[in-house]
Formats: structure tokens, C-alpha cells, sequence
């Protein structure tokens, strides 16, 4: 369903110039968002925006990873790669959400967490962990939107869901193409040709029970009909929180649990 | 452990001598009996390989720590004959069909004598029961697949079903590579046991050794209710060359050390190899449960 392109032109689409942000998709889906910041601990992390907001008469609590538009926003959000306050932020918030019993809507949209000192010095690594661990027992339901780009730790860190979407030419990896060439092969030069090994599209990723629904782009990409995609989520969305608002939240917990259980392939022995 | 090196310290400062003559040669193979002698990896000094046994592999010159094997660790912490292995039938197949996967696996599988990077059971140690788990550097550098993800979660749920305390000594480089998002998933799929563990209100230790990163040290490695780590150990999550490389950033000598996380407040304990089992029985001791106090 997903056209002609490779995984490297996917990769080149995902992170395309005028490939619009989560911050279209909230202004669009959720008029009324307000957004909330900091961590009550450190700062306020630009590269994960929190906040409320109400999609189709739902009220959400929406947090995305916002790789900014103009530079200077860039430069603010780090390219959108989170900092251990950003996922502090985000224990909070989804912390929130679940004392008031709201759905949460994850957007996820990052080359990874930030290779920086601050960063490690700030404990990104213990700030992912945590986070991880957290999103396993908050007793209300989660919606996540692979976007653009899913990168590393700093991906699934906001991708701990009950369901998950993922646009069309998005990418979802363990690492980056050339961070993944730059290990294995010594040389980021081989991403290219690293990129359909790496099993990153949003296929790949559907045949592998990863993601759970693709939601189609206009012919050539998001930026060339922003639009396109936008319906289709509000629709998927605003359908799947009211079903998983429904169960009781014990269920609900089960059956998160029981997905991430069963990632993994290997063989065992029976002799 | 003195009276052992001096016993034989004339025997190895000849030793030295003579070998230092040749050392700027490039011989690898020197003219002892096998295994008989190790050199320290950090000071070039040859050592009696019993010495370095004997001393927890810390050179006994230079002070520095040998990295070991999974199979090592573990028999410096439980107690003798005591160790149960669990989970030895799991074996790692190919999930993307990474090209060359298999060979890589099948030919460390011959170097190292293991199947994969962790080895976990039951065991005691100071004849109390724990179930532990030691990831083996030597094994594609301890990176979690997911044959790791399975056998640590697997850990944890025996720990949670016996209402034991679980014990991790990690030395990982982080994320199976060549298992891409199926890697990825296993930080989810452990992080997700813990949650259960920790419900269940049972102890879990996280031992930290040199090196620990990416993805092993964002699940968990960082999730233990006390992290202890090994003096020196390397301790981050992105590597320190991609740092440099991305952020152009000087970065200071002690960066990513496990003194240098202390200082920042993310660890418990950092410790000297030689009083890590006492540290884990004492920790032990202090999170015995009930029916252990009847006894
Ligand atoms: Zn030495």
C-alpha cells in the first residue's frame, strides 16, 4: 500500500524540509490545546511539548516531540532530540493525565535522545528507564502516532502505547541509518544501503506487530498535501480512545503489558 | 592473597625483566607454558595467571580491572556449586534476516563456549536465594537481542513467581545491532517486567560494570531499586565518540565514569571489586523477607 519508495527514500521523505510538524496536527486536531511546561526539577524541555487539548469533544493530555520549523526554533528544540528534563516532563504530565482519567496521545517525531554532556550529566539514560517503567502502569489509555521520524531510545521513550500509528513514509529504527552504517560497518557513508536492512518502514514495522495501522500520505509525501493525513487521525484516534476508554483500567494494563511481552524473536531448544 | 605473590614475586620480577627486554617486538607468543602468565591489558606487566585469579582479576601492579567473562563473574559472587542455570535452550535466530547474522553468532558461540550474552538462575549467595543474571561482555560486547530481552525478562518473572530477589550485573554495549527494532523492544519488554517486579514489592539489585550503555543502561541497569557500580566502570547512554562527534564538545577525562555519574547523583554506590560480594550480601541482608527471618 505504501507506493514505490525505498527504505532510503522514506528515510529522505520522513525528515523532508517541508514536512509539516506535530504542532500542525495539534493546532489542527485540537484548536483549544494549551500547552504545559517544565519539569518542577530542572527546566522546561522544548523538544517534547506537553499539554491539554480536545480532539473531537475528547480531552487529551497531547504530548509530541517538536522538531521546530523556522531555525531558530530548531535550534530551541534541539532538532527535536529530548533532553532528560523533556522525559521528566513527560513522567509528569502522563502522571496527570492519569488522576484525571484523560487519554494520552503520544506523537513521536525525533532522530533520538540528545548525544550530549548535558544529557548523560543530567541522566538521560536513568530518565528513559524511568520513564519506560512508568508508562506501564498508568491506568489510562495511550495512543501513539509514529510521524516522521522514530530514533532510538529517544523514539520509544514516547512509544510505550495501547495503540499505535504510523504515517506512511515514517521510520522507526533502532538507531539512524548512518548512526546503525557508522557502527556496524565503520562507515556512516553506507547509510543508503544499510537503510532496507534496517527493516525501518512502516511496513516492516506492520508485518512485525510493531505498529498496529499505516495512515496514508498524499502521493510524493506529507508535504505535499498536508491535509491527507490529518482526517484519517482524528478519525483512528478519537475511535480507538473511546474503545479503550471503555475497559476497565486493570485490562487495560494487561493487555499493554501482554503486547510488549511478546516482542522478540528467537528459537529455543525442546531437547 | 599476599602471601601468594610474594611466594611468587622473584619468579615474576624475572620475568618482567627478561621479557621487558623483548617487549618492543612484536611478539604476541612467548616462549612459557600456556596460559601460565596474563599480561595486564593497562600496565603491559606479565602477572602469574593464578595471581590474577586470586586477586578478582585486578592487576595486582597497577590496580586496574580486567574485564571478565559472564562465567567468571558469576563464580566470584554466588556460592560454590550453588548456581541452577535457567533458559540455557534459547537461542538466537535472525529476525530481520540481517545479512551475515547467523555466521557472526555461530562463530562468538564457538570463541566463548555460550550461546548468548546473558546468563541468569538461581543461585545463593552467603546462602541466602536470589535469582541473578550477569550479562557477558565477551559475547558481542553484551549487547541485548532478543535471546538477552527474553532471558532477562524470563529472570525477573522467576524472581516475581518465587518472590525472590533478583541481582543484574550488567556489561553491556547496548543494542543487538543487527535485531534493529526487535532490540529496541526488549528495553520496553524488561522495563515492563520491572514494573510488575516492583508492584510486587521485591528487592532488585543492579550491578553496574565496565562498560554499560545505550540501551541495556536506559532500561534496566538505571531501573534497580539500589545501583551499585564498579570502580571505573563506563556508564552512559549515548557513546562518548558520537558525542564528540555531534555536539564538538571538549569533554572532560572523567566523563561517563562511574565516579563522575556518582557525583551527578545517579548511582547508589560506586565500589572496589575485591568488597562487591560483601556489598551484595550486606544488601541482601538488609531486604531479607519474612519467612527468611524465621529461619
Ligand atoms: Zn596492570
Amino acid at each position: 500500500m505504501t507506493g514505490n519508495h525505498s527504505a532510503w527514500e522514506k528515510v529522505q521523505l520522513a525528515r523532508h524540509a517541508q514536512r509539516p510538524t506535530a504542532k500542525l496536527l495539534i493546532h489542527t486536531l485540537a484548536p483549544d490545546f494549551l500547552e504545559l511546561k517544565g519539569d518542577r526539577c530542572f527546566a522546561n524541555d522544548d523538544a517534547i511539548v506537553g499539554g491539554i487539548g480536545t480532539i473531537d469533544k475528547i480531552t487529551m493530555t497531547i504530548i509530541a516531540e517538536e522538531k521546530g520549523t523556522t531555525l531558530e526554533e530548531k535550534i530551541r528544540n534541539h532538532f527535536g532530540m529530548p533532553h532528560p528534563e523533556g522525559y521528566r516532563k513527560v513522567m509528569r504530565l502522563v502522571r496527570q493525565a492519569e488522576k484525571f482519567s484523560r487519554p494520552i496521545l503520544f506523537l513521536i517525531d525525533t532522530p533520538g535522545a540528545y548525544p550530549g554532556f548535558e544529557a548523560e550529566s543530567r541522566g538521560q539514560a536513568e530518565a528513559i528507564a524511568s520513564l519506560l517503567r512508568l508508562l506501564f502502569t498508568i491506568k489510562t489509555p495511550i495512543i501513539a502516532v509514529v510521524l516522521s521520524e522514530g530514533g532510538s531510545g529517544g523514539a520509544l521513550a514516547i512509544g510505550i502505547a495501547d495503540y499505535i500509528l504510523m504515517l506512511e513514509n515514517a521510520t522507526y529504527s533502532i538507531l539512524s541509518p548512518e548512526g546503525f552504517a557508522a557502527i556496524l560497518y565503520k562507515d556512516a557513508s553506507l547509510a543508503n544501503k544499510v537503510a532496507d536492512d534496517m527493516k525501518l518502514t512502516a511496513d516492516d514495522l506492520f508485518a512485525y506487530g510493531i505498529i498496529d495501522e499505516i495512515i496514508p500520505e498524499a502521493a510524493g509525501g506529507w508535504h505535499i498535501d498536508n491535509y491527507t493525513p490529518l482526517s484519517a487521525l482524528q478519525t483512528k484516534i478519537t475511535e480507538k480512545a473511546r474503545s479503550l476508554l471503555q475497559l476497565d483500567p486493570k485490562t487495560l494494563l494487561e493487555n499493554r503489558q501482554a503486547r510488549y511481552r511478546r516482542y522478540g524473536i528467537y528459537v529455543e531448544d525442546k531437547t | 592473597m599476599a602471601n601468594f605473590l610474594d611466594k611468587h614475586r622473584e619468579k615474576v620480577v624475572m620475568f618482567n625483566q627478561q621479557y621487558r627486554g623483548k617487549r618492543k617486538l612484536k611478539t604476541t607468543k612467548i616462549d612459557v607454558p600456556e596460559n601460565l602468565f596474563t599480561r595486564c591489558p593497562f600496565c603491559q606487566d606479565l602477572i602469574l595467571t593464578e595471581a590474577v585469579e586470586a586477586n578478582d582479576y585486578v592487576c595486582p601492579y597497577c590496580g586496574k580491572y580486567f574485564q571478565i567473562s559472564g562465567r567468571k563473574r558469576l563464580a566470584m559472587l554466588v556460592d560454590p556449586g550453588s548456581f541452577i542455570e535457567y533458559d540455557k535452550k534459547l537461542k538466537t535466530s535472525n529476525p530481520l534476516n540481517f545479512p551475515g547474522y547467523e555466521e557472526k553468532i555461530h562463530k562468538v558461540s564457538l570463541e566463548t563456549g555460550e550461546n548468548e550474552a546473558f546468563i541468569s538462575g538461581k543461585a545463593t549467595i552467603d546462602r541466602m536465594n536470589v535469582m541473578i543474571g550477569v550479562l557477558d561482555s565477551h559475547f558481542l560486547m553484551g549487547s541485548m537481542g532478543s535471546v538477552v530481552g527474553e532471558k532477562v525478562t524470563r529472570l525477573i518473572e522467576a524472581s516475581i513467581t518465587e518472590r525472590l530477589p533478583l541481582v543484574i550485573v550488567c556489561a553491556s554495549g547496548g543494542a543487538r545491532m543487527q535485531e534493529g527494532i526487535f532490540s529496541l523492544m526488549q528495553m520496553a519488554k524488561t522495563a515492563a517486567a520491572l514494573a510488575r517486579h516492583n508492584d510486587a514489592r521485591l528487592f532488585y539489585l543492579s550491578v553496574i560494570t565496565h562498560p554499560t550503555t545505550g540501551g541495556v543502561s536506559a532500561s534496566f541497569a538505571m531501573l534497580g531499586d539500589i545501583i551499585v557500580a564498579e570502580k571505573d566502570a563506563l556508564i552512559g547512554f549515548a557513546g562518548k565518540r558520537v558525542i564528540a562527534q555531534t555536539i564538538k564538545e571538549d569533554l572532560p577525562d572523567h566523563f561517563q565514569t562511574a565516579d563522575f555519574l556518582l557525583e551527578k547523583g545517579m548511582l547508589d554506590i560506586v565500589i572496589e571489586r575485591k568488597e562487591l560480594k560483601q556489598t551484595i550480601v550486606k544488601l541482601l541482608q538488609f531486604h531479607r523477607q519474612e519467612e527468611d527471618h524465621d529461619r
